[in-house]
């Protein structure tokens, strides 16, 4: 009994420092990505070949996410509110609980895993088929040429691809709220601009979605930086992104929530 | 100036606490194509990112250009390195570039040069190993052996000083086998180099090199030029040079009496 306690003990021992050296190894790999950014910043263009692949590519997927969330958000909204004879505030349900919440939370989850998935396949694979040593033996430094501008691509796209979720689920909530359930259309824009605040709205959900940016990029950059080079190990490693990622970003959502509200 | 170019003075290196280099010694003279032999999983391939400051000794020292490699800064080892050129087991071409790019990456990134200087090098690289024609063609559209060359071609862009080859001949037909061994003859002898081969095909070898270390159990066995390691009867060379089964390296891997394991270990 005292054997399998003690045995016990020392996995979940052997777990937790597992799990803050990596934490560790992570913020290390941060720190490095930002002090190596210079040449990325640089040679811009690298930068921008990556916003394409990350950004320009995951629009589809977070436009039509947007469009059916939004009208969602629509039909729930007009469902409650009705039971309370407001319905025309649904034009405010609708663009409060998109530019605070779900237009950063849900882009970032779908960023996690449509980009998010596919840098740390990359990064894996170039590390698994020497890549990333090829260049190190070329004495140009992987974290500088690959990681860096991929890093910066994922922080310029999330905000923009957060803020066009959230236009375009406005504008889905919008299609179900007035052409469909009657909801009169000057009421729906008019309080909707009456009561969502620049600063207090949409400043604090782009602040969200740029943390989201910097968190779900750096886990999926650094999960592929630090995948076994094996087809097993780039599974586990992109699994461990949408896994990671996710979790960080619902639970930095609390944290700056609770911030943001001063509660 | 020392006649070595590469020396590895009484290496040893350790990994996951297991000792796979015991006391190693080894000259790389310059201008000369030197072969690191040995079985597979002997610590060859190892050897080389030792000597391109990937992983540092666990003793001992290995000295570039008169340089202790693990001694140097990180960004002497970039500046050491950019005299260095590494051809890796099957290549490790960037996989979204094409053939031309690959070639200029390294131009591109080490110098300024004008795009149009760069055109004429990269041609004249890939012309160098037959494959002007393939500029436009992605990794993916390549044959092993032609993959082999691209990976060539863009090691010595920067016409490099020593130029590392890690398994070269390894899963190529035997055309593609004769093009690369003259390849690296030609390239060596063309830029003035130091080329260090990590392989353990015999016959190829034996036809190209100046001189030849065979390493075994962490430590170099024998040495020697092509002729005289042929004439040699040490037996671990004996059956290497002839490809026999058994011999100092057994056929089988370590394991208990064959009658006993057949027999559960009942006494009969």
């Amino acid at each position: 009994m005292f054997k399998r306690l003690t045995i016990g003990l020392r996995l979940v021992g052997h777990r937790v420092i597992d799990r803050i050296w990596r934490f560790g190894s992570a913020t290390r790999f941060f720190m490095y990505t930002l002090v190596l950014s210079g040449e990325s910043l640089r040679r811009f263009h690298l930068t921008i070949r990556e916003i394409y692949f990350t950004g320009v590519l995951s629009l589809i997927i977070i436009l039509v996410s947007a469009l059916f969330v939004g009208m969602v958000l629509g039909l729930q909204g007009y469902n409650t509110l009705q039971k309370y004879g407001s319905s025309e505030a649904i034009g405010v349900l609708v663009a409060l609980s998109l530019v605070r919440e779900l237009g950063p939370v849900v882009t970032a989850l779908l960023f996690a895993g449509r980009a998010g998935t596919a840098i740390t396949a990359e990064i894996g694979l170039m590390k698994a088929t020497e890549q990333l040593s090829a260049m190190e033996m070329m004495a140009v430094n992987p974290i500088a040429r690959v990681v860096a501008p991929r890093f910066w691509a994922g922080v310029i796209s999330m905000p923009l691809l957060a803020a066009l979720f959230s236009m375009v689920g406005v504008f889905g909530g919008f299609l179900v709220a007035v052409p469909l359930l009657g909801i009169d259309d000057g009421a729906f824009w008019s309080q909707m601009q009456a009561n969502v605040d620049f600063r207090e709205d949409i400043v604090n959900g782009v602040i969200k979605s740029f943390v989201f940016g910097v968190t779900c990029t750096i886990i999926a950059l650094f999960e592929g930086y630090d995948a076994p080079p094996t087809a097993e190990g780039v599974s586990r490693a992109t699994t461990r992104t949408v896994v990671n990622s996710s979790l960080a970003v619902l639970a930095l959502d609390f944290v700056m929530t609770s911030f943001m509200i001063g509660v | 100036m020392n006649d070595n170019l590469v020396e590895i003075n009484d290496l040893s290196f350790a990994y996951n606490s297991r000792l796979l280099h015991k006391g190693i010694n080894m000259r790389f003279p310059r201008g000369k194509v030197v072969a690191i032999m040995g079985g597979s999983g002997s610590g060859k391939t190892t050897l080389l990112r030792l000597i391109g400051g990937q992983l540092k000794p666990t003793q001992g020292e290995v000295r570039v250009d008169g340089h202790v490699v693990h001694e140097q800064s990180r960004d002497e080892i970039y500046r050491m390195r950019r005299k260095m050129g590494m051809l890796f087991q099957f290549g490790a071409l960037f996989t979204d570039l094409s053939v031309y790019d690959n070639v200029a990456f390294p131009m591109r990134e080490h110098t300024n040069l004008p795009e149009s200087i760069i055109r004429d090098l990269v041609l004249l690289k890939l012309n160098a190993v037959g494959l002007r024609g393939a500029r436009d063609l992605m990794p993916a559209e390549l044959s092993g052996g032609m993959a082999r060359r691209v990976a060539l071609a863009r090691t010595v862009a920067l016409d490099p000083a020593i130029i590392m080859y890690d398994e070269p001949f390894a899963g190529l037909d035997p055309i593609s086998m004769g093009v690369i061994v003259n390849l690296i003859r030609s390239l060596n002898d063309a830029l003035g180099a130091t080329s260090i081969v990590v392989t353990h095909d015999v016959h190829e070898t034996f036809s190209f090199v100046d001189y030849v270390y065979f390493v075994s159990a962490g430590v170099v066995v024998a040495e020697g030029t092509p002729e005289d390691l042929r004439a040699s009867e040490m037996p671990f060379v004996h059956q290497f040079v002839h490809g026999e089964a058994d011999g100092p390296v057994p056929f089988h891997y370590a394991a208990p009496d064959y009658r006993q394991d057949m027999l559960r270990g009942v006494n009969v």
